[in-house]
């Protein structure tokens, strides 16, 4: 049998492979600000050419404007029209209500469903779930967009008699269903991390497992159920394919949950292969895509904050 | 003072438990909840099972389509997705081995370039698909694509400058790096230290090991993150809506520059702009069956995997 | 050996420049069919050519002639001034050529009771001003818009011809294509919707009247072809300059008997009077 021998190698290689292997793990970071660069690039005509702002300034898109002298003020999204209109306070909530109803619905089916997996449930029942909701993670948003289009709208619609046939609540729910898996897992793993020897502790004094999870498990969990339901919400904010087939896209301005709605993302979707590069349209449809980005980047920063803060609090570690 | 210990005798501490019962609410509170998601997952498939199965045949998968997607298969958009997904991994699974191999043997957990990377992974796994989409538009086919096309080809009519089966292929790879990078690292987590000291020992550079020792000993677990990133890149949709891919082509991707048609794509456009819904509605099912069942296997192929390392490496 | 097969690999993919004889074509939903009916039949008897088909709505097609990403724009709208001006600016002739006609046919549910909407009726509707289908002599209802999405030349057409300009009510649901609309409007007894005439056996069509004291006319080949239903339209191919090549052996395959054959067969009326 030969030793394992190894050859000495010369220090300029050993040096170069190491440089090699840093510059790709800069990868993901320089990604994430050539992203940020390049969509906002796209954007900046916005705030800089002055042909573009007759047609869609900062201004003009955030507040009502009088589109016609004997109309009162409004917003509208009309961005194909004589006098093109990019308010985009419709966008805005029609990704809000989306994201809202998908987390009343996802979140406590998904912390349910993990307490129940983590506390309650026997071995056998454990391995049926785990699966399931692998599955479920498996499923990509178009399929989910495809069921809520021919299959879910159908349903919501006879059941309970909406007037509009895709609506934001379809929508919604598909949405849900994506981000089931999401908060899921989070919640699981968190609340499998607690030590042991709490749980132990209060089964010594006498608790049955409800008490033992509802006291102990809980709150030492709470801060990364709390990061799976914030991962959740930023999925759901982003999610474009199933809010794109299932929603409607009626850029309307309606407080009621089954309307129809026009998201953010569903709009870059179905608006960007029309444009001609560098029209003010274009640079618009860029704008929401950089205001889509800080949005989804600053809710993962918050919670990771928030994840800090709640880890101190309960478990009183540092990291 | 000496009532302390009658105080503390006769109030005694606050977590002592009250006998309730079994707790029987809670439980099936809970317990219906995992059975409306059961119930749910149960009906999609059903759902799809029942409409496609139909028209899952040879002839489907093997089959170009005809007479306007009424007729005939979809073996195009199986070819265009391989093609794809083939060419995500060999550019994007190399950076994400890198990326966690520097972030495991070269730099310390609390160092401040591997806090910012990890936030960087982190933030780049909450991206919206279709933020990926723009990017690929504007930076792979506007910036890269148009610079190789006037500066390196000098030409007017755009050759890289349009959508095309790479530069979807990169975008993906960018979408599935935080994916490879932490199946990646949990691979090396999980190789024992006395491998690396060995190796040490025997006097071979860190290169050397790692070249050696950890990525072989690693290549389950990057195959798993290889798989797990097929898998999501096979579903997505929104990045590669402008960066390459087609509704019908007659021919199929042969050149990096060429488009492509793809499963999931193929299935919103015949979900949403078909030319008739109700006679392309089996084609449509077949493909979500297809697309359902390709995902379903890569996933379950990782798992297989995952657990099999998992078990080689006790009986080590 | 692993090095040498890589590069080896590498050359294979490289690209072939533009395949002999390819010819994009991409626009108008409202016409994909028709394009690639007209595609395949016109492959089958030019084997060296290939065409390749793309929908995305007449403006995507548009855009894509003047960003140069398509040889063939198919369209069913006209360009707007603000796209010719566009076009110049980049250099592109625009040049038309009309391939089919086609009417804007008012899709309604099989159960809706309306025979008949006048042309100030159906602006009417779309512009919010007429929201139950009680106003139009039919049940206590909500009229529920079906519309689409502002890529589409129907968009366009409709809003120019029909609104005269309006914007479209703002709960109208803009559908990615016209079998959406199609699909729609067959699964909502409260739906109304418009596309081409060429689509439907799931729905019924309105009639449509000038004014209150017209004829109905019903969107057919007949009524289009000699333009007695008041809302034809003219499809149209837009290239950029005259056709050369095998674009121009296309195009006019299209205009001839052969090709107006598969646009009958494809349910819209070919630009030759009979």
């Amino acid at each position: 049998m030969t030793p394992y021998q190894f050859k000495p190698k010369s220090r300029w290689r050993e040096f170069l492979g190491e440089k090699f292997i840093a510059v790709n793990a800069f990868a993901a970071l320089i990604a994430i600000l050539l992203i940020f660069i390049f969509i906002f690039k796209e954007a900046t005509p916005i705030f800089t050419n002055g042909e573009v702002q007759k047609e869609a300034s900062l201004n003009k898109m955030t507040f009502k404007q009088q589109f016609q002298p004997d109309k009162p003020a409004k917003w509208s999204w009309q961005p194909n029209s004589d006098l093109p209109k990019y308010s985009l306070w419709p966008l805005f909530l029609g990704t809000i209500k989306a994201a809202i109803i998908a987390m009343l619905f996802a979140a406590p089916l998904a912390i349910g469903a993990a307490i129940y997996s983590a506390e309650f449930a026997s071995r056998r029942m454990r391995e049926i779930i785990k699966p399931v909701i692998e599955l479920l993670a498996g499923i990509p948003s178009v399929v989910l967009g495809f069921f809520a289009l021919i299959v879910l709208a159908t349903f919501l619609q006879d059941v309970f008699g909406l007037t509009y046939r895709l609506n934001i609540l379809n929508a919604g729910i598909a949405l849900g269903l994506a981000i089931i898996p999401i908060i899921f897992t989070v919640a699981e793993d968190a609340m499998n991390s607690v030590p042991t020897s709490l749980r132990d502790a209060a089964r010594a004094l006498g608790a049955n497992p409800w008490q033992v999870s509802f006291t102990m498990v809980l709150p030492a969990a709470l801060p990364g159920i709390a990061a799976g339901v914030v991962l959740g919400f930023g999925r759901a904010i982003g999610e474009t394919m199933i809010v794109l087939m299932a929603s409607g896209n009626a850029a309307i301005v309606s407080a009621s949950f089954i309307d129809s709605a026009r998201t953010l993302s569903a709009t870059i979707a179905a608006e960007l292969a029309e444009v001609v590069f560098g029209s003010a349209h274009y640079n618009v449809l860029f704008f929401i895509g950089t205001v889509l980005f800080l949005f989804t980047f600053v809710i993962n920063l918050g919670g990771e904050l928030v994840l800090q803060r709640l880890k101190i609090r309960f478990q009183g570690k540092l990291t | 003072m000496t009532d302390f210990v009658t105080t503390a005798a006769l109030n005694p501490p606050v977590l002592v438990f009250q006998p309730k019962g079994r707790g029987l609410i809670p439980r099936s509170l809970t317990l219906t909840a995992v059975i409306i998601i059961i119930a749910m997952l149960a009906v999609i498939l059903l759902n799809v099972l029942h409409g496609g199965l139909g028209t899952i045949s040879w002839e489907f998968l093997s089959k170009p389509p005809e007479h306007g997607m009424e007729a005939g298969g979809i073996f195009p958009a199986i070819f265009g997705t391989v093609f794809l997904v083939i060419l995500m991994v060999i550019t994007g699974v190399p950076v994400g081995v890198l990326t966690a191999v520097y972030l495991h043997e070269y730099t310390s957990p609390t160092s401040r370039t591997t806090r910012l990377i990890r936030t960087a992974i982190n933030n780049l796994a909450g991206v919206p698909s279709i933020v990926f989409g723009l990017f690929g538009l504007g930076f792979f086919i506007g910036f890269i694509g148009h610079g190789i096309d006037t500066t390196l080809l000098g030409v007017e009519k755009p050759v890289w400058g349009q959508p095309a089966i790479i530069w979807a292929a990169l975008t993906l790879a960018l979408l599935t790096l935080p994916v490879v990078i932490v199946s990646t690292e949990e691979a090396l987590r999980a190789i024992p230290r006395e491998l690396k000291d060995a190796s040490y020992a025997l006097g071979a550079t860190k290169l050397q090991t790692i070249i050696r020792i950890i990525i072989p000993q690693a290549l389950p677990g990057i195959f798993t993150g290889a798989i797990l990133a097929i898998s999501r890149g096979a579903g997505e949709v929104a990045p590669i809506m402008f960066t390459g891919a087609a509704y019908y082509l007659p021919y199929l991707p042969k050149a990096l520059n060429d488009q492509f048609m793809e499963l999931g794509y193929h299935v919103y456009v015949m979900s949403t702009q078909s030319p008739d819904i109700e006679k392309t509605k089996p084609i449509l099912y077949g493909t979500v069956l297809v697309l359902l069942v390709l995902t379903f296997l890569l996933n379950f192929v990782a798992i297989m995997i995952r657990s099999k390392i998992r078990s080689r490496r006790i009986s080590v | 050996m692993l090095r040498l097969f890589s590069l080896i690999s590498v050359l294979l993919f490289l690209p072939q420049g533009a395949m002999a004889g390819q010819i994009t074509v991409k626009g108008s939903d409202t016409m994909v069919r028709l394009c690639q009916r007209l595609a395949e039949e016109y492959m089958k008897s030019h084997k060296q050519t290939v065409i390749q088909v793309s929908g995305g709505g007449s403006s995507s097609g548009i855009a894509a002639l003047i960003n140069g990403a398509t040889r063939v724009c198919a369209s069913s709208r006209l360009l707007t001034d603000a796209e010719t001006r566009t076009a110049a600016t980049k250099g592109v002739k625009v040049h038309q050529v009309v391939v089919a006609l086609d009417g804007i046919a008012i899709y309604l549910h099989k159960s809706n009771p309306i025979a008949d909407l006048t042309l100030g009726q159906l602006r009417d509707i779309y512009t919010d001003r007429i929201t139950n289908w009680k106003e139009l002599g039919g049940p206590d209802r909500p009229i529920i818009l079906y519309g689409r999405e502002n890529n589409s030349g129907t968009y366009t057409y409709f809003q120019k011809q029909i609104l005269g300009g309006e914007d479209y009510a703002e709960r109208c649901e803009p559908l990615p294509g016209t079998a959406a609309v199609v699909h729609a409007v067959a699964h909502d007894v409260n739906g109304i919707g418009y596309g081409g005439i060429a689509w439907a056996t799931t729905i019924r069509y309105a009639g449509i009247k000038v004014n209150d004291s017209a004829q109905t006319v019903l969107p057919n080949a007949a009524n289009v072809s000699d333009r007695s239903y008041p809302i034809s339209r003219e499809l149209h191919f837009f290239l950029n300059g005259e056709p050369t090549g095998e674009t121009k052996e296309f195009i006019d395959w299209v205009l001839s008997p052969a090709g107006e054959k598969v646009v009958v067969e494809s349910g819209y009326v070919p630009v030759r009077a009979k």
